[in-house]
């Protein structure tokens, strides 16, 4: 007999439809084992459903990002200086998912305002990986991806600005997907990089993630300028064949800094697509190697202008100089001192400078102008190919404490997922199989809007993978 | 490559005070990431025209008619010192 938290959230989801399974009762299932996390995955665990269960999503609660603005809970982006945060509004998707019948389960750890690839930047502590608990589950999302792992809840929310969906999802074997830039509301996520930032599901396979996305998006928000929605419903994924798609592997993303296990699994994966009736071939996206640097100038250029809001005047920490206790520059300068952690601090001043008068235009203007080169490289490589493959991540999941000593090398973990960011479009990871008893994951992207098409070949690469989620269980 | 006094004039203009440790270690780490950022340098842009926006979008235009907003006083609990229905700030004149 297997238990309520065995179900897929999709299967659930029926299950309560029917009458099958009671969603209180489900709820609860999920309550317990988010309360007894030992991951530090969870920030906050609801008491109970806020938010009825009839609906298409049939009462299967959601672990949402920390970030994600919920009226009355904590939403703290990780950070100290929103600790104990409530904030009087909740964010568009939120509320739209809360609506469809998920209600909120708990609010997830992250990398203080989604700057890291590791979870070790958030001021409440890292985050574990559940397939090998000294190392790391990746990040900004990785108490939403390693909750889901773990089956510490049935599907999570979280966001990518320049990975940070894909790349927990890749290191923590679970599907994980960063849908096109304006598809979904950004109206209440607490903003990094608003011209990159773009929330997407997590689920422990393809079809939950399609049905929480197809949930998330639809029409345009009135209150995110930005959003566009998606004309046409997300469809389910049902292919269980690739005749006829062509899938580009760029030279660019597949070989140089990727470890050879990754590379290996990437190459049967290929294969196997083959196998299905697919064409794999070669493709070029000359800019690529440029993306990085150009995220790291834009990202936190966006950051030190969004977050400028932290000064300890209307919410969040507030903290004097003993010195000069009346004085108010000393204020916002010792409340940002205090609030915000190393790596915020590092981005701050990266994009200061980089905004700075004398600098702007060879660093800002030239990152945007690297910015349409990298557009133009995937439209010309769309000409040819349906969709474009590469591994996830360069490596599975690091030691924690491997790569804080050296902030560049951290960055290098998003050297695959950066260009789709930068270009806008949809991208997700799948898990293809282990390297080193760790999960490694397999990106698939596509030309912006092609959600449905993307989600129906990484389905049907799933089952032709059959990967297992033989983690050990969460006690 | 960036240096100290560049550290302490970018930490002005951000409003963030930095301990004497941490101005020589993100001069260090700083200077590292820069260096790897500027090979955009190597690029030949001339001509390219800056990103604005990923997507394809006309105006969003809305009737611009007013509507009500979040209540004063519910904003204002989440403020750590208030007066008078206002934000209470240390003055900007002493100092």
């Amino acid at each position: 007999m297997s238990s309520l938290t065995d179900l897929s959230a999709a299967a659930a989801a029926a299950a309560v439809n029917s009458g099958e399974i009671d969603a209180g009762e489900l709820f609860e299932a999920y309550r317990e084992r988010a309360a007894a996390d030992d991951l530090n995955a969870f920030l906050w665990v609801a008491e109970s459903p806020a938010s009825p269960s009839d609906g298409p999503l049939g009462g299967v609660p959601l672990a949402v990002k920390d970030l994600f603005c919920t009226e009355g809970v904590p939403s703290q982006s990780g950070s100290k200086i929103l600790e104990g945060y409530r904030p009087p509004y909740t964010a568009t998707v939120v509320e739209q998912l809360a609506r469809a019948g998920a209600p909120l389960l708990g609010k997830t750890n992250q990398d203080e305002f989604a700057m890291g690839s590791s979870n070790e930047n958030s001021a409440f502590g890292p985050v574990l990986n559940p397939w090998d608990r000294s190392r790391v589950p990746g990040g900004s999302s990785g108490g939403s991806a390693a909750a889901v792992a773990a089956g510490l809840a049935p599907w999570a929310l979280g966001t990518d600005t320049g990975g940070s969906i894909r790349q927990p999802a890749a290191l923590c074997g679970i599907v994980g997907l960063k849908p096109t830039y304006g598809s979904v509301s950004r109206y209440g996520m607490i903003a990094f990089a608003s011209s990159l930032d773009q929330a997407g599901p997590f689920g422990r396979d393809v079809t939950d993630v399609a049905l929480l996305y197809r949930h998330m998006t639809g029409a345009p928000d009135p209150l995110d300028s930005t959003s566009v929605g998606h004309q046409h419903e997300i469809a389910l994924p049902t292919a269980e064949r690739l005749d006829g798609i062509r899938l580009g592997v760029p030279e660019e993303l597949s070989g140089e800094g990727i470890e050879e296990g990754v590379l290996a699994r990437f190459r049967e994966t290929l294969a196997l697509a083959e196998s299905l009736g697919a064409t794999v071939q070669p493709c070029r996206l000359p800019h690529a190697p440029h993306a990085l640097s150009a995220y790291y100038l834009l990202a936190p250029a966006e950051a030190s202008s969004n977050l400028a809001r932290y000064d300890g005047v209307r919410y969040g920490l507030r903290k004097t100089d003993p010195a000069q206790p009346d004085d108010l520059l000393s204020m916002y300068t010792s409340t940002r001192h205090d609030g915000f952690g190393d790596e915020v601090k590092r981005r701050i001043l990266i994009g200061t400078y980089a905004l700075s008068s004398g600098y702007y235009d060879a660093y800002y203007g030239r990152a945007q102008q690297v910015r349409t080169k990298i557009s133009e490289d995937f439209a010309a490589a769309f000409a040819d190919v349906d969709l474009i493959v590469t591994p996830t991540t360069p490596s599975v999941a690091f030691e924690l404490g491997a790569k804080t000593a050296d902030p560049l090398e951290m960055y290098l973990n998003d050297f695959c997922t950066v260009p789709m960011s930068l270009a806008g479009i949809p991208a997700l990871s799948i898990p293809c199989g282990l390297s080193e008893g760790l999960p490694v994951g397999l990106q698939l992207c596509g030309p912006a809007f092609s959600e449905s098409r993307m989600l129906d070949a990484a389905y049907a690469l799933e089952q032709a993978i059959g990967f297992q989620r033989t983690i050990p269980e969460a006690s | 490559m960036i240096d100290r006094d560049q550290v302490l004039h970018v930490a002005r203009l951000a409003r963030l005070r930095l301990t004497d440790e941490e101005v020589d270690r993100m001069a260090g780490e700083l200077s590292s990431i820069l260096d790897h950022v500027e090979r955009i340098e190597e690029l030949d842009l001339e001509g390219v025209p800056a990103t604005t926006h990923v997507i394809e979008v006309g105006n969003a235009l809305r009737a611009d008619e007013p509507r009500p907003s979040l209540p004063r006083d519910v904003v204002l609990a989440a403020a750590p010192a208030t007066q008078d229905g206002g934000f209470l700030v240390p003055s900007p004149q002493a100092g």
